[in-house]
């Protein structure tokens, strides 16, 4: 019995120059951050302040560094695949080989959805959620961080596979039979299925925390009418975690028992059946297009009060839109296959709730174009993200709807029209929202505003790019160009796919002016520094110091009103009297960091990783270590420590000194 | 004093509503969080319902469930699950009035019929694959023994759990926490039990109806 399974030398690709190079890139990277943090001498302070945190802006604040990391990950495979298709057309076949492109589309979209779009909304979510909501921390602050590292041990399996072994060729879905062991026997599609299921449990028990904080956890006086709107749809985008994840973790569990173990699920023989798969996933896959963007849907709602100085522009409509969107959001996933050969009743049932799923969208864009209208709008680079986003997804969402008659969509399915449609939302919803939530939270989470020069030529980098790379795919998918093709024979799409190619480039550049932004504003941070409330804002996160002190709150806000900040400073002008400085502070309970997630997930990469190579007597091991850290967690006697009520009046003082300085 | 009294005698201005009550006591958000964890995994079960009833004809000329099911086999196995659900119950009792010893015993007996529950299941499987009736003989074994296997899954999980509960007794006593996961225990035992309906009921009695 070979110790390693099917590990052994010939897994490290070293016959392909390209992969190589990317993993020494990669490699060189890694040890370039490693060295930096030894040579600061930062390992306890990172292993103390971060790897441990249970704190929920720390959590939230990883998160969002993961996925920045991989849309460079997720990026550098686009322009790749743009590179590939601008010179193989006619008789060139490109310089990526069929199984390397291959490889490269399935990682994009893998990379892109659940490790970029993912942690970037669920970032955004932990960090302001329970600051908006006036408390101290999520409902259950160590399952947070088993969370993140759960998450974070998805994204390093996959990265893996660029090294050791190669990664799935069958698409990000990973369509049977394509993906069964019969036509992929290597171990790409392992790769695939061992990371989204661990960090697919991290997402979920992320939901299960967010639905249970926002439901149970509002500060006084928070009711569910006085709910910032980020908070609404964050409950929506959790509900729909919890409703969704599940279904993915059993398909996904099923098609790893057919290549473990034999089963027939999905095979060509012993009675499997394909179509299950499809239906399984998009029952979970069209819902997470929501989880998406509903979070995104939530920035937007804040950005634009905010920056227009004026209360949201039907808040109630807002709302009911958005769970409509939420429970609607099931009953569409059959749009994804209309090709399959359902009766013409089904399709048509799912094309109609297909297009009326747009309408709490367009109620949305009505009340974010009321709420600018009348108000003193500043354009500040927040503000530049949602104008953009607002016409960008209209536009996304019309071709949708136009894909949603079934007809139509038998001439469109599977073409780069599509391709062009989804990256229309997504990289005009999602994407955008997360920029312009990283750009509006920025401040509170360091103290200092990211710089604005920079941040609109990044803005306007994406926003060009963006329709330069994405409009030439509308025209070739009506000119009949499928996706993943690897190489073409008509010469006709070749102008429209350099221009994609440039637009692509365009957008690199925003990417890159974003990291330019990002170091100049550290460099001038002393500049840059900013008080509690930086853009005048609405919502309680703008009540507290920047950054917030551990316990959030000095004392649990009381809230009135909606836009609790904004009503409560008002009341301040009015009555022109200081707060504060007449209660006594006191003594507060917070949960203790504790490196039960970062264990736990080392563990989950040992076992993942085992499976993956069919190494047992180490996957047997990674679940061991794993029980082994949940009981020893179980066991633990001090949870909490308590915040001197001293410490607190310090923290306080200083913040009263600086904002009169 | 009625409940009647109690009311009025609070001035109602007083009362905010229960939404703008600030946040729940420990307890219920523990117990909340782990409702909702259940019904997240009630939803991953209803994708393997789904999946057996897609499949539940797709037998590839293999055995079907009327040929493999033994009914009686089935009923003890139900009546173990029920039984075990109610000292289940007794057992919370015994924790809310610390009486240790009826801890125990109730863990005990849980422990004892879920064991047998599942020592049973076992049987049937392997009485099943020793004829041939494996899940690599068909679509519909392989639904059958995903369903079912995972609902013994998951009760083989919550038998490691009571012990580690036990032992969590012993040497911590009744501190909140391990309050708080006993509660969580007997909600999830609860729940097996109502999969285990749905299994009995979709599997093994529409199994066997011609």
């Amino acid at each position: 019995m070979n110790l390693l399974g099917r590990l052994d030398w010939s897994a490290i690709p070293l016959h392909e120059p390209i992969i190589m190079g990317a993993t020494a890139l990669m490699g060189l990277i890694v040890v370039a951050v490693l060295g930096f943090i030894t040579m600061k001498g930062a390992w306890l302070y990172l292993w103390r302040e971060w790897l441990t945190s249970v704190d929920h802006k720390r959590i939230g604040v990883m998160y969002c560094v993961l996925a920045l990391v991989m849309l460079l990950r997720g990026f550098s495979d686009a322009i790749m695949m743009r590179a590939q298709q601008a010179v193989a057309a006619g008789g060139a076949q490109g310089y990526l080989p069929p199984e390397h492109f291959d490889q490269i589309f399935s990682a994009h979209g893998t990379i892109m959805i659940f490790f970029m779009a993912m942690p970037f909304v669920v970032g955004l979510m932990n960090f302001a959620v329970p600051l908006q909501l006036g408390i101290r921390d999520v409902a259950f602050p160590t399952l947070n961080s088993v969370s993140f590292w759960l998450t974070a041990s998805g994204a390093l399996l996959i990265n893996v596979s660029l090294a050791i072994g190669e990664f799935s060729k069958a698409g990000w879905w990973g369509y049977p039979p394509l993906s069964e062991l019969q036509y992929s026997p290597g171990v790409g599609v392992d790769y695939y299925l061992w990371s989204l299921q661990i960090s697919g449990l991290g997402t979920l028990l992320a939901g299960i925390n967010f639905v249970t904080t926002i439901l149970k956890m509002r500060a006084p006086g928070m009711s569910y009418m006085r709910m910032p709107v980020f908070c609404w749809t964050a409950l929506a985008t959790n509900l729909l975690i919890v409703a969704a994840f599940p279904v993915l973790t059993a398909v996904l569990a099923m098609l790893l028992l057919d290549r473990y173990l034999g089963f027939h699920f999905f095979t060509n023989d012993g009675g499997g059946n394909q179509m299950l798969y499809a239906n399984l996933f998009w029952v979970w896959g069209h819902p997470e297009v929501y989880i998406l963007v509903l979070p995104a849907f939530g920035v937007f709602s804040e950005v634009i009060a905010t920056f227009s100085g004026k209360p949201l522009f039907g808040y109630r409509s807002m709302v009911a839109a958005t769970m409509a969107i939420c429970v609607l959001s099931f009953l569409v996933w059959l749009h994804h296959f209309f090709t399959m050969g359902a009766s013409a009743n089904v399709n048509g049932f799912f094309g109609v709730m297909s297009m009326i799923i747009a309408l709490p969208t367009g109620v949305k864009i009505y009340n974010w174009l009321f709420t600018m209208y009348g108000g003193r709008v500043r354009f500040s680079v927040p503000v530049l993200w949602s104008v953009g986003f607002m016409v960008t997804f209209v536009i996304g969402g019309m071709t949708g709807v136009l894909q949603a008659v079934p007809p139509a969509d038998f001439q469109l399915h599977n073409s780069v029209f599509l391709i062009a449609h989804f990256h229309n939302v997504i990289i005009g919803g999602v994407v955008f929202g997360a920029m312009a939530g990283y750009n509006y939270w920025f401040p509170k989470a360091f103290g200092f505003k990211l710089d604005e020069r920079w941040g609109k030529a990044a803005f306007w980098g994406w926003f060009i790019g963006f329709y330069l790379a994405f409009m030439p795919l509308y025209l070739l998918g009506l000119m009949g160009m499928t996706r993943r093709m690897q190489h073409y024979d008509d010469l006709a799409w070749r102008p429209w796919l350099v221009l994609a190619m440039i637009g692509t480039v365009i957008i690199l550049g925003g990417i890159v002016c974003q990291i330019i932004q990002l170091v100049v504003s550290i460099r001038a941070r002393d500049k840059l520094r900013v008080t509690a409330d930086p853009w005048n804002g609405r919502t309680l996160e703008w009540a507290t110091a920047s950054p917030p002190p551990a316990w959030n709150f000095a004392f649990a806000p009381n809230v009135s009103g909606r836009d609790a900040f904004w009503t409560s400073k008002r009341r301040e002008q009015s009555k022109q009297d200081k707060p504060g400085s007449v209660r006594a502070y006191e003594p507060i309970e917070m949960p203790k960091n504790n490196p039960t997630g970062f264990v736990s997930a080392f563990f989950a990469v040992v076992f993942g990783f085992a499976m993956i190579w069919h190494i047992w007597w180490m996957a047997g091991l990674g679940l061991l270590g794993a029980l082994v850290t949940l009981l020893a967690f179980a066991f633990r006697r001090h949870t909490e420590f308590e915040v001197p009520a001293e410490q607190i009046a310090r923290f306080e003082r200083a913040q009263q000194a600086g904002a009169a300085a | 004093m009625n409940v009647a009294v109690a009311i009025d005698s609070v001035p109602q201005a007083a009362l905010p509503s229960a939404s703008e009550a600030g946040p729940a006591p420990k307890r219920i958000v523990v117990a909340y969080g782990f409702w909702i964890f259940l019904l997240s995994d009630i939803v991953m079960f209803a994708a393997l319902f789904a999946s057996y009833a897609v499949l539940v004809r797709a037998t590839a000329g293999g055995p079907a469930g009327a040929q493999l099911f033994n009914q009686r086999t089935v009923a003890i196995e139900t009546a173990c699950l029920l039984v075990s659900s109610y000292t289940c119950g007794l057992m919370s009792l015994a924790i809310s009035s610390r009486n240790r010893l009826g801890v125990y015993l109730g863990a005990l007996v849980t422990f004892v019929l879920g064991a047998t529950f599942l020592a049973l299941e076992i049987r049937e499987f392997a009485s099943m694959i020793a004829i041939g009736a494996t899940p690599e003989r068909s679509a519909f074994l392989s639904a059958f023994f995903t369903l079912v296997g995972c609902h013994g899954l998951h009760v083989t999980l919550g038998l490691i759990w009571l012990v580690v509960m036990m032992v969590q007794v012993a040497v911590m006593g009744f501190v909140t926490s391990v309050q708080h996961r006993l509660l969580c225990f007997s909600l999830f035992w609860h729940a097996l039990d109502i999969v285990w309906v749905g299994i009995f009921t979709v599997v093994y009695l529409m199994g066997v109806s011609p």
